[in-house]
């Protein structure tokens, strides 16, 4: 079962930009705003060679990891064509201008 | 509302990639029917002549399978020609009676055969050489019957009689004209390519006239006989005497035509709903016969029917290369030359080996080679950059050095790899699986195999290769855009010139501000476009522009560089390579507090610290920056070290002060963002101990002053830094390598290191602007002074400014 968690304040991402979520089991958790003030969580681990995401670039609805340039799109965790691959995703929601995630 | 109706006459190359390069900016805007006259989905008409060898298979030549048009909405009709165009109902109606209303009409109807006149030209066995029909038809008669002639001797002829002889026919070519291929080659070149078609076993009869086709008893072809009386045995006549563009039926409905569908710059025709692409257009009074062009005609025509308006298609320069396996052949451009050009020719008639290029006003316009074709494209890169190549000229002939290169085994012609061998040394990809790629999955452009394959993707020195590769595989179909035309990214249609032209000239200075501008087609750019429209940004306008953090890749957003576990490395600067006790000891003791794994010393001349976690680097700048000491810059398309030997100082050779003069020139670059890395060294005597001759400005202590050397690289492409000028005085170093670097600065696109910017410049542009325009030379200078007037250490304003907790990971309690 996954509860919602109280994160942080959407202005505690910078827009286009990430931050890294521990939960108490580990598994770092990449959430990340896009320039249109939505947020999007995927598991922090690239699914070419386990990049970690939250330090990759963020444009539109995609993160490119910083370790060999794959894209990968924020609202389902798959690679972007050619490639093939995905990573977790996870639920978030934003309210009041508070960032809450499902683990 | 519903959406309006695109009615696509044509199933062929062109017109389905017009209909491609539509989806791909305007994915929802047409209603979509097509109709193809032939019955199957559109394919690679290029790799028919593989097919006929026995090389490759129908089904591997197909470009989009009956799915894509399913999936992507399409209507397909195919088998059914279209017969008439009402214009006045804007509708079409093909030859079953079935009719399609349209809005927007594309016209790609292509070429058809040029049959030859003479009687007979209608018995059986008589075919052209064009569709799938006729390769199987060539393909059962060769099972069956032994004499083939094949009537001309052009590219297509070529490779019909070449594939006609691998099935085991006896093959005759009959061709009007003095040599082969004389619309692609001189004559010295048509004679090497003849006697190796010669040695392959087919037949040449040149200057024939084909006077008429004799049908035999079975009512099939038997002979062709010519204008002299000489009669040849043929069960097959292949006519490959030319094509003429498929126009008949737009005349028919009223559209202007003249030796094609005339259409303007925009692919549109005198009918302003109707658009043509492809072999069928007359464009400024040319039609094209080769692949090539179609890309930027569809490009074009896909932005008008889109209704962006813009982009103008403005005519090709076309290359020729003969897909006959085991002939190297390639030409460009205007390669017979004339009274007003000069050539310059390579000829080795026991090696095989002919090269001819012509050359205009210093710059190259046409080029023939046999037998060795690795430097085809990038003799067509420079043709189609216009660059000067006057100071490359004593070299031109012997192609673009390769050597220095790493990473493929020394390999610079792929002709001669093996399909087994490794092409990219960074993503192990074999020549084997690039052919594959650019077969199955019809790809046309270098960006395309990079996407598919990661060849060349990385560090990139394999490229040349790869387009080698692509172009001996698609033959006349490759065809690189110029230089200073080819796209940023898949944002836009824009290239780095035009983007950095118009930040320069409409004086933007936000990022938001070029995408407005420009009709960036992303709501905010991607990986590649960022980055180096921010930099365009800072470059161009200093102190105004703002840095964006977001916009910079990880190591220069964090100051360090990541490594392939996630963690980072951190090397302070140490000017000029020089150090203290007491800047050892805080390395040392940073070390051992954050437990850091490995140290090392690095190329640079400098001390690098590896494995440091992300939430320990503003601590372990502080640690540093309280011991007086700053950013190395290791992480940046910046300036990293000024490489010293130990000069005059102590070194009973030296000339020059050389750790002087490197910690001068290091501290005035301090903070230095370029397109690219740059690198510096000083030595105080030729003996170069500092390896000036491999840095991007290399400065090299003579008694009588300092020799300065710009564009040399010691790692992806080893490559040699070129004299630049000699200086006397300290001061002029710095002017001089300044102004230098202010211009690279200003000038180069991103990513491209000095000795790339240099290869499309040229040395003598640059001499021109830093050496022999001392006004311009100083401006620059004064320009880089201001640029970095007030530089601040990035990891002490990284600590105060930037909110350092975005180095911390938000933990969650359970």
């Amino acid at each position: 079962m996954s509860h919602w968690k109280l994160i942080c304040k959407l202005e505690d991402i910078p827009a286009l930009g990430s931050r890294i979520v521990r939960p108490p089991k580990g598994g770092d958790i990449a959430i990340f705003r896009t320039s249109d003030d939505k947020v999007f969580a995927l598991h922090d681990k690239c699914p070419h060679k386990g990049g970690p995401l939250s330090q990759g670039l963020v444009h539109g609805e995609r993160v490119t990891c910083p370790l060999h340039g794959w894209n990968i799109g924020l609202a389902d965790g798959q690679a972007v064509a050619p490639d093939v691959g995905g990573c977790d995703r996870f639920d978030v929601k934003l309210e009041n201008g508070e960032v809450w995630l499902a683990i | 509302m519903s959406k309006p109706r695109l009615v696509l006459i044509g199933n062929g190359m062109a017109g389905v990639r017009t209909i491609e390069e539509l989806l791909k900016i305007a994915p929802d805007h047409y209603e979509i029917t097509i109709f193809g006259a032939e019955p199957h989905p559109n394919y690679n008409r290029i790799l028919l002549s593989p097919v006929l060898a026995g090389e490759m298979t129908v089904p591997e030549i197909v470009l989009n399978e009956l799915d894509w048009y399913a999936s992507n909405g399409i209507t397909l009709h195919t088998g059914k020609q279209v017969v008439a165009i009402d214009r006045i109902r804007r509708k079409v109606i093909a030859d079953d009676g079935s009719e399609a209303p349209y809005d927007r009409l594309l016209i790609a109807t292509g070429s058809t055969p040029f049959m030859l006149p003479i009687p007979g030209n209608d018995l059986p066995g008589v075919i052209g050489y064009r569709d799938i029909k006729d390769t199987d038809e060539m393909i059962a008669t060769a099972k069956v019957h032994k004499h083939a002639v094949v009537i001309g001797g052009g590219l297509l002829g070529l490779e019909a009689a070449n594939g006609l002889k691998l099935r085991g026919m006896d093959v005759t070519v009959v061709h009007i004209g003095p040599w082969l291929l004389e619309r692609q080659l001189d004559e010295t070149a048509g004679r090497m390519l003849q006697q190796s078609l010669e040695d392959k076993g087919l037949k040449f009869l040149l200057q024939k006239h084909t006077e008429m086709l004799v049908q035999g008893v079975s009512g099939r072809v038997a002979a062709v006989r010519f204008k002299d009386g000489m009669q040849i045995p043929a069960d097959l006549v292949v006519m490959a005497a030319g094509i003429r563009p498929n126009y008949a039926l737009a005349e028919k409905s009223g559209i202007y035509c003249n030796r094609g569908i005339v259409v303007n710059d925009t692919m549109q025709t005198y009918d302003p709903k109707i658009y043509a692409v492809g072999e069928c257009v007359s464009h400024r009074g040319i039609a094209y016969g080769l692949v090539a062009p179609l890309f930027e005609q569809a490009k074009v025509a896909a932005n008008h029917l889109a209704g962006y308006g813009i982009g103008r298609y403005t005519g090709s320069v076309t290359s020729t290369k003969l897909k006959v396996t085991g002939i190297d052949l390639f030409s460009a451009g205007d390669f017979m030359g004339g009274k007003d050009t000069e050539e310059i020719v390579l000829n080795d008639p026991h090696g095989g080996v002919y090269k001819k290029l012509v050359i205009k006003d210093n710059k190259l316009v046409g080029g023939v080679m046999y037998g060795d074709t690795a430097d085809g494209p990038w003799y067509f890169q420079l043709l189609k950059d216009a660059r000067d190549i006057h100071d490359i000229r004593d070299s031109l002939i012997f192609g673009q050095s390769l050597v220095g290169d790493v990473g493929h085994a020394g390999n610079s012609k792929a002709a001669a790899m093996a399909d087994s061998a490794e092409v990219c040394g960074c993503n192990g990809v074999t020549k084997g699986t690039i052919v594959k790629a650019i077969k199955e999955q019809g790809l046309f452009t270098l960006d395309e195999v990079k996407k598919h394959t990661k060849a060349a993707s990385s560090c990139g020195s394999c490229a040349g290769l790869v387009e080698q590769i692509l172009a001996s595989t698609i033959g006349g179909a490759y065809t690189p855009a110029a230089s200073d035309k080819k796209p940023i990214c898949g944002c836009t249609e824009h290239s780095h010139q035009k983007v950095r032209e118009a930040i320069r000239n409409e004086h933007l200075t936000t990022k938001e501000a070029v995408f407005a501008e420009l009709g960036w087609t992303t709501p905010n750019g991607c990986e590649k476009c960022r980055p180096a429209i921010n930099y365009y940004l800072i470059s161009t306008w200093p102190h105004e522009a703002k840095d964006d953090p977001q916009s910079r890749l990880i190591n220069e957003r964090s100051h360090a560089n990541i490594q392939k576990d996630g963690t980072y490395s951190v090397v302070p600067r140490m000017w000029g390579g020089l150090t203290t006790p007491a800047e050892l000891r805080a390395i040392a003791d940073v070390a051992e507090k954050y437990q850091v794994p490995t140290v090392k010393v690095t190329g640079g001349q400098r001390i690098d610290l590896l494995g440091i976690k992300k939430e320990d680097l503003p601590a372990v700048w502080a640690d540093l920056n309280a011991a007086g000491m700053v950013s190395g810059h290791a992480y940046g398309k910046s300036i990293r070290t000024v490489k010293t030997c130990v000069g005059a100082e102590h070194c009973r050779f030296g000339t020059q002060l050389a750790m002087d003069m490197g910690v001068k020139l290091e501290k005035m670059l301090f903070d230095m963002y370029a397109p690219h890395k740059v690198k510096l060294a000083v030595s105080g005597c030729p003996r170069n101990c500092a390896e000036a001759g491999i840095k991007d400005v290399g400065v090299i202590g003579v008694d009588s002053g300092y020799e300065l050397y710009v564009g040399g690289n010691g790692g992806i492409k080893t490559e040699v830094a070129q004299f630049l000028c000699k200086v006397k005085s300290d001061e002029e170093v710095m002017e001089y390598s300044g102004a230098f670097l202010e211009l690279y600065r200003q000038e180069a696109w991103y990513l491209e290191r000095t000795c790339h910017w240099l290869d499309r410049v040229g040395l003598d542009y640059v001499k021109g602007r830093i050496v022999e325009d001392e006004d311009g030379r100083r401006t620059l200078y004064a320009g880089l002074v201001a640029a970095l007037k007030d530089a601040k250490d990035p990891w002490s304003t990284s600590r105060e400014a930037q909110p350092v907790k975005q180095f911390i990971p938000i933990t969650v309690a359970a």
